[in-house]
């Protein structure tokens, strides 16, 4: 049987067809989240906190309500009480309650009959705010004498005295950390800092949502996941689930910050409040810069113990990490990925999920890996310009490879690095030379990829044509890559396989298009059951030719006879069978649900090349690599995708980007204007090398790769600069005044 | 807010004295429309200057300098090639201003009544010697350009004031301009700090002088002092240092989210020096 | 707040429709006439992600009133592509997968079509300056780069 081969050959897989919804997407047909409007459609604002911590001592929307065109106003009481600690905190971040805790949190919304009529609204809902002391950085905010964020929010984790903003608390490791040190040669520590950024989707969050006082509601909208949304609008709101149809629009980007809920529960609540009639929120910039969940400012502790010939004996970790006023920064993940590139004779990690008076962060693109890639990597490319060694050839000699035990526990099976390490040593780039002021980085970088809750299924249209139908949001061309895998497993062209995304009714729980799953864990699900279609296919084949069923096998798009013993049969095809199926036995379809295991994990290492304007400390990238292991790259064009956006957020977030607070605690730089993301005439072209080292717990090799690309740029453009400069820079981004400084002082004062 | 086209600037002024209530101009609205976005509450009347007769043209005068009319957008200023080889400084600080779609619409007089100390046109103006005309109900004047901007976001102007058209004077042979910002990335920034100098040479050496700072007060900066570090002088590595340096005391800086102002007094200095190296090689006949 | 009867031309087509002149060209497009493939991305001209061409000029459409366009042409992405067949650049950027989400997709488009119709032959460093004010923040603007470079070097190759 096919299914029990992994096929060496590929005809579908590894080709660059073109996508199937690339027609719509260039000529402005797909629909997005703001896309749509209804008969009866209101349109909300949402009031913020113009404070960074306050106590709300009242509401009063009497006012508000009495304007032209406003049909409802909701506030935290026209939600349920709820009692579940992490539904909780949902809500709150959703609707404050009695407490705003971060500038931007939303206090209450309101539905008019336009846009203009809305915001007037929410300008003349009254609020009595009690100013509160705030906190925003996070090595200010684990001080015990910081003001609290909210009470009671460590966990049993938490060690006894811990400061009262510290929500939870990690240590593991391995081996006698103390005697390594003592073995090594050379032995450094530094600490790193960096600042929160923000995914940048193009796209900000838009919903359009129902809800009637039966609790029957539907919601377009732009997510990476509407089963979570679902989960966590019926949970907020005290909904049954099932009654709740969540449509996915096309998404403008999400990296991880559209997994999670915002608006949604607000355009919901409102919709009930008028009788059921279609709310669509739509979230300005502004606002998505404000209030919806960048990922973590980091402070992080390294020392790293070597021998002179370059091998790593012992390394610790102390990260402080804060993801807002809700906790969860991924500071958990950040340990994992710490030293996860290297064979660790003794290992420690101590982390801090610490709150701050911040927005709740979500995830983003491989959290907590690259803060953890930029104090490690960063701090071993000093130790290898201490010992005159190069900086690959230390990797490769510590590098993890089958069979080791991992940093963080479990050992690794088939894995890539080593592989990746030496096509970047071969690559050209590392051997270009370099002019005045300019520098050369390399970093690697690593994260683990999720497998996941899917439901999938695939049924066969009566002209042989195939339909699947999944559940992972289409973010960067998913699509495609199942539709080739399809077309792979049934050997059929790719242009017979049709890819839908459906609506949360339409299927068992998928987990969201993160943790670069969609083409692994959907396109794992997707092949499982076009092979039931195809059992399924040689039974009523068998049952034709009057034969045993294991006596028919499938090849490329047809049923055939195993062997010459089988008879003298001619293969039928695909479309044959399907044109006959109603006579045969009814429709043909599979279906598969599973949380998916089998995950393969994905390094890559990156070249940077750097010039700096030493008069002003202008860093410019003269030349970037990527090298990263796909396991098996299904479209390639797509993988490349993936290599290079990911390279370019880390290259914005080592550069310019970052979180700016004021004083009292306000976001300053809330637009795109200050908040700066590379534009295109800030970068070279992004070179790529797609290793394949396949995954054996795959069908056809996969692991995910949307997530690594944005770990190692921050370190590779700091050793870069560093080289460039003969100055360490030890804190995100390196801003032009920043670097200058470096220069000026020989130090960046950190 | 009501939407006023007049055809004429008689019209438009008379449309503003007899309205009550803010009343603003409007050529390309990329400020105004972006201050609205962000909260700012609407005029009650907006009068829209782009269909009166003459303000897309760029006219040369008798006396040889040219008059660009209030609504002569960046992308036209960047393809009228004879006023871009004669004022390339003035025409490249208007050519900062924003991404290419902004320079459709954005305009002279626009980033120059909005006041902001780090706009990309205005040092280059100033360094021009350009004046604008200014029309109300009393008649026509005209204005330097230095004697405009106020300080943040404010203007000399007032209310019924309508600037019709940037009046630049005669360029001379050996001649030469040029504007230098600095920002963080390559494009879409705002100037942290900025510079525009505007060089006359007789034989060489350089003879008069005028250096304008932006983004380092809350007005321009015209720098007497460090321009006549400049006069009689071919440039050359010493010249520049104290010119550099002349540069970073006088300028004035805040600190904000753009800057700090140890910052800024550091890197004027560099893009003065380096605006002033471009002005001379174009002043010389190089480009 | 009363609103204003403009009568305008999109993509060919004779259109007209009742703007308050607060909204925004950008608000008319997307809620009157219901062509939503021009996005808001950031509603300050930041972006490009609304990008329209109007009467010839690329802008973002954020910052052009809608009471701007009575008697002007306008061309939006949902005019871009011929009757028979999409525009060069269309298929070049599928072709080479030169989006991924696809948002900032239609902006793009229309800003490159309007580098390509008054400069057929621009070096890389032009196309990257020319879409500065286009923000990308999936691709990392490589492939979009080498689509525009590649389609400009077909046409003039077939012209």
């Amino acid at each position: 049987m096919a299914k029990d081969e992994i096929a060496r050959e590929f005809q579908y897989i590894g080709t660059r067809p073109n996508r199937p919804d690339g027609f719509d997407k260039v000529t402005g047909r797909a629909k997005y989240g703001a896309d749509v409007s209804a008969v009866g459609m209101l349109h909300a604002a949402v009031l913020r906190s113009p404070y960074a911590h306050a106590r709300i001592k009242y509401i009063n929307c009497e006012k508000a309500a009495k304007l032209s065109g406003v049909k409802a106003i909701v506030t935290r009481d026209d939600f349920p009480i709820v009692k579940d600690e992490d539904t909780l905190k949902l809500l709150e971040n959703t609707i404050a309650g009695d407490f705003a805790y971060y500038d931007g949190h939303a206090i209450a919304a309101v539905a008019a009959t336009s846009v203009f009529a809305a915001k007037e609204a929410i300008k003349q809902i009254e609020v009595d705010y009690e100013v509160l002391p705030h906190v925003i950085d996070v090595d200010e905010a684990i001080q015990p004498d910081a003001p609290v964020v909210r009470e009671n929010a460590g966990d049993f984790s938490v060690p006894e005295g811990s400061s009262p903003n510290v929500a939870s608390y990690i240590e593991f490791g391995r081996g006698d950390i103390s005697s390594g040190f003592d073995k090594a040669d050379l032995v450094k520590s530094g600490r790193f800092k960096t600042e929160a950024a923000h995914q940048g989707y193009i796209e900000p969050h838009a919903c359009m949502a129902q809800l009637d006082h039966n609790g029957q509601g539907e919601m377009w909208v732009c997510t990476q996941g509407h089963w979570y949304i679902r989960q966590m609008c019926a949970a907020v709101l005290g909904l049954e689930s099932s009654k709740l149809c969540v449509t996915p629009s096309e998404i403008g980007g999400g990296f991880g910050g559209k997994t999670t809920i915002f608006i949604e529960p607000l355009a919901l609540a409102l919709s009930k409040k008028t009788g059921g009639r279609p709310v669509k929120i739509v979230m300005s910039r502004a606002e998505v810069l404000r209030a919806t969940g960048p990922t973590a400012s980091a402070s992080m502790d390294v020392k790293i113990g070597m021998t002179k010939d370059g091998y790593i004996t012992s390394g610790s970790v102390e990260f402080r990490m804060q993801g807002g006023a809700f906790g969860g920064s991924p500071v958990g993940e950040a340990l994992q990925c710490a030293f996860a590139s290297y064979n660790m004779p003794a290992v420690h990690h101590i982390g801090y999920d610490i709150l701050a008076n911040r927005p709740r962060a979500a995830a983003y693109r491989a959290p907590g890996s690259p803060m953890a890639a930029y104090a490690v990597e960063s701090l071993i490319d000093e130790i290898c310009t201490d010992l005159n060694l190069d900086p690959i050839d230390v990797r490769l000699k510590n590098a993890v490879k089958e069979g080791d035990k991992s940093s963080y526990g479990p050992k690794f099976k088939k894995i890539g690095l080593i592989e990746t390490l030496k096509a970047t040593k071969d690559h050209p780039n590392y051997s270009l030379s370099l002019g005045v002021n300019q520098g050369r980085g390399v970093a690697a970088g690593y994260w683990m990829n999720h497998g996941g809750e899917t439901s999938v299924s695939v049924s066969l249209a009566e002209d042989g044509s195939v339909n699947v139908t999944v559940g992972t949001p289409d973010i960067g061309g998913s699509r495609a890559s199942i539709a080739l895998m399809t077309a792979e497993t049934y050997g059929i062209p790719y242009d017979s396989v049709s890819v839908n995304i459906a609506e949360t009714g339409a299927l068992g729980f998928n987990e969201p298009t993160h943790g670069s799953r969609a083409t692994l864990a959907s396109g794992k699900a997707v092949y499982e059951a076009a092979n039931q279609t195809i059992s399924e296919m040689c039974r009523r084949v068998a049952r034709k030719w009057q034969i045993d069923p294991d006596a028919v096998y499938w090849e490329k798009g047809y049923a055939k006879p195993a062997g010459p013993n089988a008879g003298d049969f001619s293969p039928i095809s695909i479309k044959q069978i399907a044109s006959e199926m109603d006579k045969t036995g009814g429709p043909i379809a599979g279906h598969h649900e599973a949380s998916i295991s089998g995950v393969g994990h994905s390094f890559g290492v990156h070249i940077a090349d750097v010039e700096v304007d030493p008069e002003t400390g202008r860093v410019t990238v003269l030349r970037y690599l990527v090298v990263q292991d796909a396991g098996r790259a299904i479209h390639p064009s797509y993988v490349e995708g993936q290599f290079q956006g990911g390279a370019v957020q880390g290259i914005g977030w080592a550069l310019n980007e970052e979180y700016v607070y004021g004083a009292d605690g306000c976001l300053q730089n809330a637009a795109f204007l200050d908040y700066r993301i590379p534009v295109a005439s800030d970068l070279p072209n992004i070179d790529t090398i797609i290793v394949e080292v396949p995954n054996p717990d795959h069908p056809f090799g996969v692991r995910g790769v949307g997530e690594t690309g944005i770990a190692p740029p921050l370190p590779a453009l700091a050793n870069a600069v560093t080289a460039a400069t003969k100055v360490r820079l030890r804190s995100l981004p390196m801003s032009p005044a920043k670097v200058l400084k470096a220069i000026k002082t020989g130090s960046d004062g950190c | 807010m009501q939407y006023h086209t007049p055809s004429s600037f008689n019209e438009a002024v008379a449309i503003s004295n007899s309205s009550a209530g803010l009343i603003k101009y409007l050529a390309g609205g990329t400020d105004l429309l972006v201050q609205l976005k962000i909260g700012n509450k609407p005029p009650d009347h907006l009068v829209d200057i782009k269909n009166i007769p003459g303000v897309r043209d760029v006219i040369l005068r008798k006396d040889g300098g040219y008059t660009i009319g209030a609504a002569v957008s960046g992308a036209q200023l960047t393809g009228h090639k004879k006023l871009s080889n004669e004022w390339p400084g003035l025409v490249e600080g208007m050519e900062l201003v924003g991404s290419a779609q902004i320079q459709s619409r954005a305009t002279l007089v626009g980033n120059l009544c909005n006041g902001s100390p780090a706009a990309d046109s205005v040092p280059g103006m100033i360094a021009a010697g350009a004046s604008v005309s200014v029309i109300n109900s009393f008649g026509v004047k005209d204005i330097l350009v230095k004697d405009i901007p106020t300080g943040p976001g404010s203007t000399s102007l007032e209310d019924g004031d309508l600037v019709t058209a940037i009046n630049l004077p005669k360029r001379n042979k050996y001649e030469g301009d040029a504007y230098l910002r600095f920002i963080p990335r390559t494009e879409m920034d705002i100037a942290v700090v900025g510079c525009a100098v505007n060089l006359s040479l007789e034989n060489g050496v350089i003879a008069a002088a005028k250096v304008v700072l932006g983004a380092v007060g809350p007005r321009m900066i015209i720098a007497h002092a460090a321009a006549d570090c400049l006069i009689g002088t071919k440039l050359g590595e010493n010249i520049l240092s104290s010119f550099s340096s002349e540069c970073s005391r006088i300028a004035r800086p805040i600190s904000d989210k753009r800057g700090s102002e140890e910052f800024r007094k550091d890197i004027i200095g560099v893009i003065a020096k380096r605006a002033a190296t471009k002005a001379y090689a174009r002043a010389l006949g190089n480009n | 707040m009363n609103k204003i009867h403009v009568k305008t031309n999109i993509n060919g087509d004779r259109v007209e429709f009742l703007a308050d002149p607060r909204e925004t060209l950008l608000d008319c497009l997307r809620d009157h006439i219901g062509l939503t493939g021009s996005k808001e991305g950031c509603g300050t001209g930041d972006c490009g992600a609304c990008s329209c061409i109007f009467d010839g000029d690329l802008v973002s459409s954020c910052l052009v009133l809608g009471v701007e366009a009575e008697g002007k042409l306008i061309e939006t992405i949902e005019g871009m592509a011929g009757e028979d067949d999409l525009h060069p650049l269309q298929k070049k950027f599928i072709e080479m997968a030169a989006l991924q989400c696809g948002f900032c997709t239609p902006g793009i488009l229309i800003a490159a079509k309007a580098l390509l119709d008054r400069n057929n032959n621009p070096t890389e460093n032009d196309v990257r300056y020319w879409l500065a004010g286009n923000l990308c923040r999936c691709t990392g603007y490589d492939k979009i780069i080498k689509a525009v470079m590649a389609t400009a070097k077909e046409m003039r190759e077939t012209a």
